[in-house]
């Protein structure tokens, strides 16, 4: 799997397709992080194995990035799913970007375009595992009291960072609502409120584009499961507007049939 | 001449208890999940064993992450200040590694120095450190290539080093140290030839910083900044998981006519963080604001507060979302030709 990515970036970069593909690499001990490989001779330094799993999508937004060239990036599912997102939100167009997929069952797949990437996302809608599943039935069968105390505990230990936002590919909003003081939304200190409001706040904004990806949980630096959060709204939309629905939550429709929103 | 005792550790709970009935409230690592963190406890059972470095430093007990500044009120045309809060109760904070202690001098330098922050000032004073000596180190360590040691004394009011099983050898350091013999005096017994040096954790001095003090002032335009910051994502991670990073916001919050004011922990990581209100900001990019982290703490902070910003305690690097390692960085700019 490793020889054909690096094999596959090699061409992409020497046939000038692309001039940087972003991809894992070595990292510190046996972490491993996102490389820029810009030289087809650099593509041996690759990685693929299961410690890959931070989302790559937000890099190809990132300024420094872009002002390498044309991007291909290493895509696993999330990092897909990410794309198609961040397409249907128009924030980069067909020609920017070139996909080296890799399949749930770790295969490469051939996606020459990104209309193949959204058929393929489209073809693989997003499910939670039953082990996520079951972390969210867990969550809903405590009482109320029992899941406020829960997220108080947790978001006690926020430090408003922002890791969770800069992490996440969904999160590129120039101006974060958080930033916008003029009236002040939510509240900004990281006390009790400040920090409750900004998690809901911000699972809110996600809700219906968020891929599943878990990097919010990974980036967080004192190890609060945001996931969760986003995870029961991805289950609160299959119940309610199936599986097929596409970005539910994240678009208006002009004939809806409910009235309230004109 | 540095006052040298031991104590048991299974003393320990006797003297949090007696710290506690004089009126202190006592700080010590706790483990949460995969974290540990500093939190109020009421014994030493509680402590976390076996850890290498505190996932937040013990800066928090002087610089909280939000701070209430003060209390107003408006009326139509007048602002009235109420009572600001209450005075911090004292603080032990037990567990504290000699670098975050040794941290301690680099926030004084900003908060102490030109101008005197009253709020610091007061907890600065009412604030004891009883650090632990390092037994382990792991790759993200380099305390002894910025000054410091894993037995180092600076910044502690008491340094306990383990010398056996059950016995620390106790460095009582400053009259605040002092004060914490004196609630106790018969769990402390007097120390005889022992020597902590061998049972500290081995660091190795993994650069010259003297060199890389030379070199940075000449690398502003460089483009290591960028190679080295494609990967960083622009949180504030690194710098609030810093004991030296000292930089802050401040937040009103109202409701209706009542106010309060915070200063919060703040970030050069963010964009926000130097954009006038023109909409100018001259740290446009992620790689301008990498440069002005590493720049900071080894060049500027050195010229003018005379203190280097980074204790080597390795947070930043354990904690980075994307495996930002600032030893690396460090490392990649001094060998550079």
């Amino acid at each position: 799997m490793q020889d054909k990515i690096i094999q596959k970036a090699k061409e992409l970069l020497s046939g000038g397709a692309v001039q940087v593909v972003i991809g894992y690499g070595q990292g510190t001990g046996d972490r491993v992080r996102a490389i820029f490989i810009q030289k087809p001779e650099d593509a041996g330094r690759l990685i693929m194995d299961g410690r890959c799993v931070q989302n790559l999508a937000g890099y190809l937004m990132k300024h420094e990035v872009r002002a390498l060239g044309r991007a291909a990036i290493v895509a696993r599912m999330p990092v897909l799913r990410s794309i198609a997102q961040l397409m249907y939100e128009e924030q980069f167009k067909d020609s920017d970007v070139a996909v080296i997929g890799i399949s749930d069952a770790n295969e490469l797949v051939d996606l020459p375009d990104l209309n193949a990437l959204k058929e393929y996302v489209r073809a693989n809608p997003l499910k939670l595992t039953p082990e996520e599943q079951a972390e969210v039935d867990r969550l809903d069968a405590m009482t109320r009291e029992e899941r406020w105390a829960f997220w108080m505990e947790e978001t006690s230990k926020c430090i408003k960072c922002y890791a969770c936002r800069a992490s996440c590919p969904m999160c590129y909003c120039a101006r974060c609502t958080v930033e916008v003081n003029q009236p002040q939304w939510i509240s900004v200190p990281s006390h009790d409120l400040g920090n409750l409001e900004w998690h809901i706040m911000r699972a809110m904004h996600l809700a219906g584009r968020c891929v599943n990806c878990g990097e919010c949980t990974r980036a967080c630096p004192v190890g609060i499961p945001l996931r969760l959060l986003n995870q029961r709204i991805i289950a609160d939309i299959a119940d309610n507007f199936g599986e097929e629905e596409d970005y539910a939550l994240a678009a208006f429709k002009p004939d809806d049939k409910e009235d309230f929103i004109r | 001449m540095t006052d040298k005792k031991t104590i048991k550790k299974s003393s320990l709970d006797d003297l949090f208890k007696k710290m506690m009935a004089d009126g202190k409230r006592v700080l010590a690592p706790v483990r949460k999940g995969e974290t540990v963190l500093f939190q109020e406890v009421d014994g030493y059972s509680a402590v976390a064993a076996d850890y290498v470095q505190t996932t937040l430093s013990a800066k928090e007990a002087l610089l909280p992450r939000c701070e209430e500044m003060m209390r107003f009120t408006t009326a139509q045309s007048t602002v009235s200040l109420e009572e600001g809060p209450a005075k911090p109760s004292p603080v032990v904070v037990f567990g504290v590694r000699p670098c975050d202690a040794r941290s301690i001098a680099v926030v004084n330098a900003v908060y102490l120095k030109d101008y005197n922050d009253a709020l610091y000032k007061e907890k600065s004073d009412s604030t004891t450190i009883i650090a632990v000596s390092c037994a382990k180190s792991d790759e993200y360590c380099f305390c002894t290539s910025v000054g410091g040691s894993p037995g180092s004394t600076e910044g502690s009011d008491i340094l306990l080093t383990l010398i056996d099983g059950d016995t620390y050898l106790a460095e009582i350091l400053t009259d605040k140290g002092k004060a914490v013999v004196s609630i106790a005096p018969a769990l402390f017994a007097a120390a005889g030839s022992e020597v902590k040096e061998k049972h500290l954790a081995d660091v190795p001095v993994q650069f010259d910083l003297g060199a890389l003090e030379k070199k940075l002032p000449g690398a502003f335009d460089g483009a290591v900044w960028i190679t080295q910051s494609l990967r960083c994502i622009g949180c504030g991670t690194c710098s609030y998981v810093c004991p030296a990073c000292t930089c802050f916001d401040i937040q009103d919050e109202t409701d209706g006519t009542r106010g309060m004011r915070f200063r919060c922990w703040d970030s050069c990581g963010f964009g926000q963080f130097t954009l006038h209100t023109s909409g100018h900001n001259p740290r446009e990019v992620q790689s301008q604001r990498w440069r002005q982290r590493i720049m900071h703490k080894f060049s500027y902070q050195p010229d003018q507060l005379q203190v280097v910003g980074c204790v080597g305690c390795g947070r930043c690097s354990r904690a980075c979302p994307v495996d930002m390692n600032i030893l690396q960085h460090i490392k990649d700019i001094v060998e550079a030709r």
